[in-house]
């Protein structure tokens, strides 16, 4: 008993102190992800998907250019506080220390830019967290293309424009924002708002307070209001409450369009076939029939080292998982490049996101022809095209599948908001700009 | 055994009155800031400062000022989020408005402002009691909140309501913002939580203390023997707030540098602070501190446990500390209600009657 106790004791104060010990040089790439909580439904899929792509290339490629990926996963639970604890636990881990940041929380995202701006690791918040840190001259440590929520703000305002029959019979229309109560859900209104301002549409914001099983209030007012449209900003669990109580007060589903991460099987299937033609925003593919996905099944799978259930393969969130560890490993690979070692740290992994160029032709190489967009990114942009499609759902086939091509976002809506506000965190934060030539 | 009084005469009133009467108690004390000043910036890493010692003394500061309120005072309290929100946006306004007034300066002022906020709604104290009065404080939670998280003043219009902590130095060493200096926040942390620990303690055993206790113990009886209940319930609830504004304020700026008041404040925040003075002690500076380190630490180091020491996975230690903190909860209520300090109080009677019990 004592002996065991002593070994307890000994392991709770060595543990966080312990640095790796491995010989080999490992890139770690520590992952915040959240397999519990009211988010748990959403973020178990992204980390399966994010964790199989990496394992993957280890067992089929022995890694990115021969070296071994260490995965260290911290559960968050999605909440701030220990999304910070798991921060400082990882940000020295190993050899090289962690390489990059995926906090796949907005709340998480905004306490960790100053602090990972600091410590020099990059947060790539790949379609979240800060819009405004698309202008890399302020940002140079956070990366979040492919595209921002401001973006896709205006490309469902383009949408709704297109099936209205024009920019011009927007007017005197009435769009609803159905919104999580926190910095994630706030995110598209000042956007929104403008683009009311200019198109003449009548906007209105209601927010749902964390986590969001209670709505009914919300959805009694746009029963009221009878909103043309109504698009909504949510995650977890609120997504299937929104879409369940909407079919409920039979809003038409197809004037109805979620944010991407309010578009998975997760937050349509509870509703069954009242869901059918929901809308979402999406920037890559549904399914799991692309090369990389055979690849994960052979290597992975077949080998029982899966991280979720093989059926479950090619779901929306597991497929964003894939693209952020697709982009995140390419992203190394260009680093390792540049500075010809393979003993790189998180600095070197942000030129490596820097000069990132994943065109169509190496998307074919990693086996993921046609999944998502072409990639390029520069010094002043870390938002990269900006480009967003919609999904709509099939309840009958219960598929997701793309409706329209990639819009090009309103930039004359976006950009200057983006101005103002990377602005405004320069002057609290005394950043002052880089030059990018 | 070694913990024991005999032999310590007390000629005269002060040193009967002292803060610790017992010559063993002050030497503990002594030893104890020799630590927390001396050795533990030495010893331990950034991950121990920044991750786990500020929580838990952010945390003891706010449980110590609730202690005030439920534990001295018995008003049931379930707003204790809010009130740290007040703290963190009153010093977030004083940051950016006036950057020079200095931080301790800051920090302090918010605590004032938050007692005045929490004066305010303590008034509903002088006609309900207990679960009722619980309800009440449970309504300054949604309403502060609510309010700070509509009104764009607070947060200085930022696009999604966030508020950023820029940098502050106190004698030339940064403690806020993204560059600061892990010991210099460390100790500006701790010399906050010793002085106000020891004041708090002061406090607590002076007229204010027992007219508070007299309020606890019986109103009625308390009013009989003159202790005026407006000005009692009131101070504590000015006390309070005091203590929690300045953990607020210290929460935000020195730990986490950036906050959203849904998130940050919620309602989980206030149970949280109860939990911890009731499974700390409720009436016990040292039992704000045992429960703090009870439910921020112990939580953490479950987990460091499970996952580097037995490698399991992250969501399953996720789900195991939730059970095992849990049941442990239970455990300690049912063996011992009073909370972790009146184990302590146990303790050291017994110590004192070693070797012969009676």
């Amino acid at each position: 008993m004592r002996k065991l106790s002593r070994t307890i004791l000994a392991a709770l104060l060595a543990a966080p102190l312990m640095s790796g010990i491995a010989s080999a040089y490992e890139l770690v790439m520590p992952t915040l992800d959240y397999r519990t909580g009211p988010y748990a439904p959403n973020g178990i899929p992204f980390a399966n998907g994010y964790g199989d792509y990496l394992n993957m290339l280890n067992e089929r490629d022995g890694g990115i250019n021969g070296a071994r990926i260490s995965l260290v996963p911290c559960e968050t639970g999605y909440n701030t506080k220990k999304g910070v604890e798991c921060y400082e636990k990882l940000k020295g881990e190993g050899q090289s220390g962690a390489l990059v940041f995926q906090p796949l929380s907005t709340g998480i995202t905004y306490q960790l830019i100053p602090k990972a701006s600091v410590d020099e690791i990059p947060i790539f918040s790949m379609g979240y967290g800060r819009t405004s840190a698309a202008n890399g001259k302020i940002f140079p440590w956070v990366f979040n293309f492919p595209a921002t929520y401001w973006s896709q703000a205006t490309v469902f305002v383009q949408y709704i424009a297109e099936k209205e029959g024009g920019m011009d019979n927007l007017k005197g229309k009435k769009i609803a924002l159905v919104y999580h109560n926190s910095a994630y859900g706030k995110e598209p209104i000042r956007t929104l708002e403008k683009a009311a301002e200019k198109y003449g549409f009548e906007f209105m914001a209601m927010p749902v307070d964390h986590p969001g099983q209670e709505q009914k209030a919300t959805w009694l007012q746009i029963r009221r209001e009878k909103p043309d449209w109504v698009m909504m900003w949510g995650w977890g669990v609120m997504n299937q409450v929104a879409i369940k109580e909407a079919a409920s007060i039979r809003y038409p589903m197809d004037r109805f369009i979620g944010v991407w991460w309010s578009g998975s099987e997760n937050d349509v299937l509870p509703a069954g076939a009242a869901a059918d033609g929901y809308l979402s925003g999406a920037f890559h593919q549904p399914g799991d029939n692309f090369g990389a996905h055979d690849d994960i099944k052979k290597y992975v799978y077949d080998k029982g080292m899966g991280l979720g259930d093989r059926d479950r393969i090619g779901e929306v969130l597991y497929n964003r998982g894939l693209v952020a560890a697709m982009w995140t490993s390419e992203a190394i690979r260009k680093a390792m490049e540049i500075h010809g070692t393979n003993e790189i740290r998180g600095v070197h992994v942000r030129d490596g996101f820097e000069a990132l160029e994943v065109d169509e032709a190496r998307l074919k190489e990693l086996g993921l022809e046609g999944f998502t967009i072409p990639v390029s990114i520069t010094c002043e942009n870390h938002e990269g095209p900006g480009q967003v499609a919609l999904q709509q759902w099939d309840a009958k086939a219960k598929k997701w599948s793309l409706v329209s091509g990639f819009y090009e976002p309103l930039r004359d809506i976006t950009a200057p908001l983006i101005a103002e506000d990377s602005a405004q965190f320069a002057a609290e934060n005394n950043v002052t700009e880089r030059s990018c030539n | 055994m070694i913990y024991r009084e005999t032999g310590q005469f007390k000629a005269n009133y002060q040193d009967d009155q002292a803060l610790f009467p017992i010559a063993q108690d002050r030497y503990v004390i002594l030893v104890i800031l020799l630590i927390t000043f001396g050795l533990v910036p030495a010893l331990l890493n950034e991950y121990w400062l920044n991750a786990i010692l500020l929580p838990f003394l952010i945390y003891s500061l706010a449980a110590l000022g609730l202690n005030i309120l439920t534990g001295y005072c018995g008003q049931l309290s379930l707003g204790t989020g809010a009130f740290m929100a007040v703290g963190a946006f009153s010093v977030y306004k004083l940051m950016v408005a006036f950057p020079g007034i200095g931080f301790i300066p800051m920090v302090v002022l918010s605590g004032v402002i938050t007692a005045a906020v929490g004066t305010i709604f303590g008034l509903p104290s002088l006609r309900i009691k207990g679960f009722y009065l619980a309800v009440a404080t449970l309504a300054a939670q949604f309403f502060l909140i609510w309010l700070f998280n509509k009104v764009g003043w607070f947060f200085n219009y930022s696009a999604t309501g966030m508020i950023n902590a820029p940098p502050m130095t106190i004698f030339g060493a940064i403690v806020t913002g993204p560059k600061a200096d892990p010991i210099a926040k460390y100790y500006l942390v701790a010399a906050f939580v010793a002085v106000f620990a020891l004041a708090a303690k002061n406090i607590a055993r002076g007229r204010i203390g027992r007219n508070w206790m007299a309020i606890r113990d019986m109103d009625i009886a308390a009013e009989l023997i003159g202790v005026r209940p407006l000005i009692a319930k009131l101070s504590a609830f000015a006390v309070s707030s005091f203590y929690v504004g300045m953990a607020g304020a210290l929460y935000f700026a020195v730990w986490l540098g950036s906050a959203e008041p849904t998130e940050a404040f919620d309602i989980n925040q206030s149970f949280l602070v109860l939990f911890m003075i009731i499974i700390g002690g409720l009436g016990s500076v040292l039992g704000s501190f045992l429960g703090a380190a009870f439910l921020v630490i112990m939580p953490i180091m479950l987990k460091n446990l499970m996952v580097d020491g037995f490698g399991t996975t992250s969501a399953l230690a996720e789900h195991i500390q939730i059970i095992v903190v849990g049941v442990l909860i239970i455990g300690f209520l049912i063996v011992e209600p009073h909370g972790l300090a009146r184990l302590w109080r146990i303790a050291k009677e017994k110590m004192r009657l070693w070797p012969f019990p009676y």
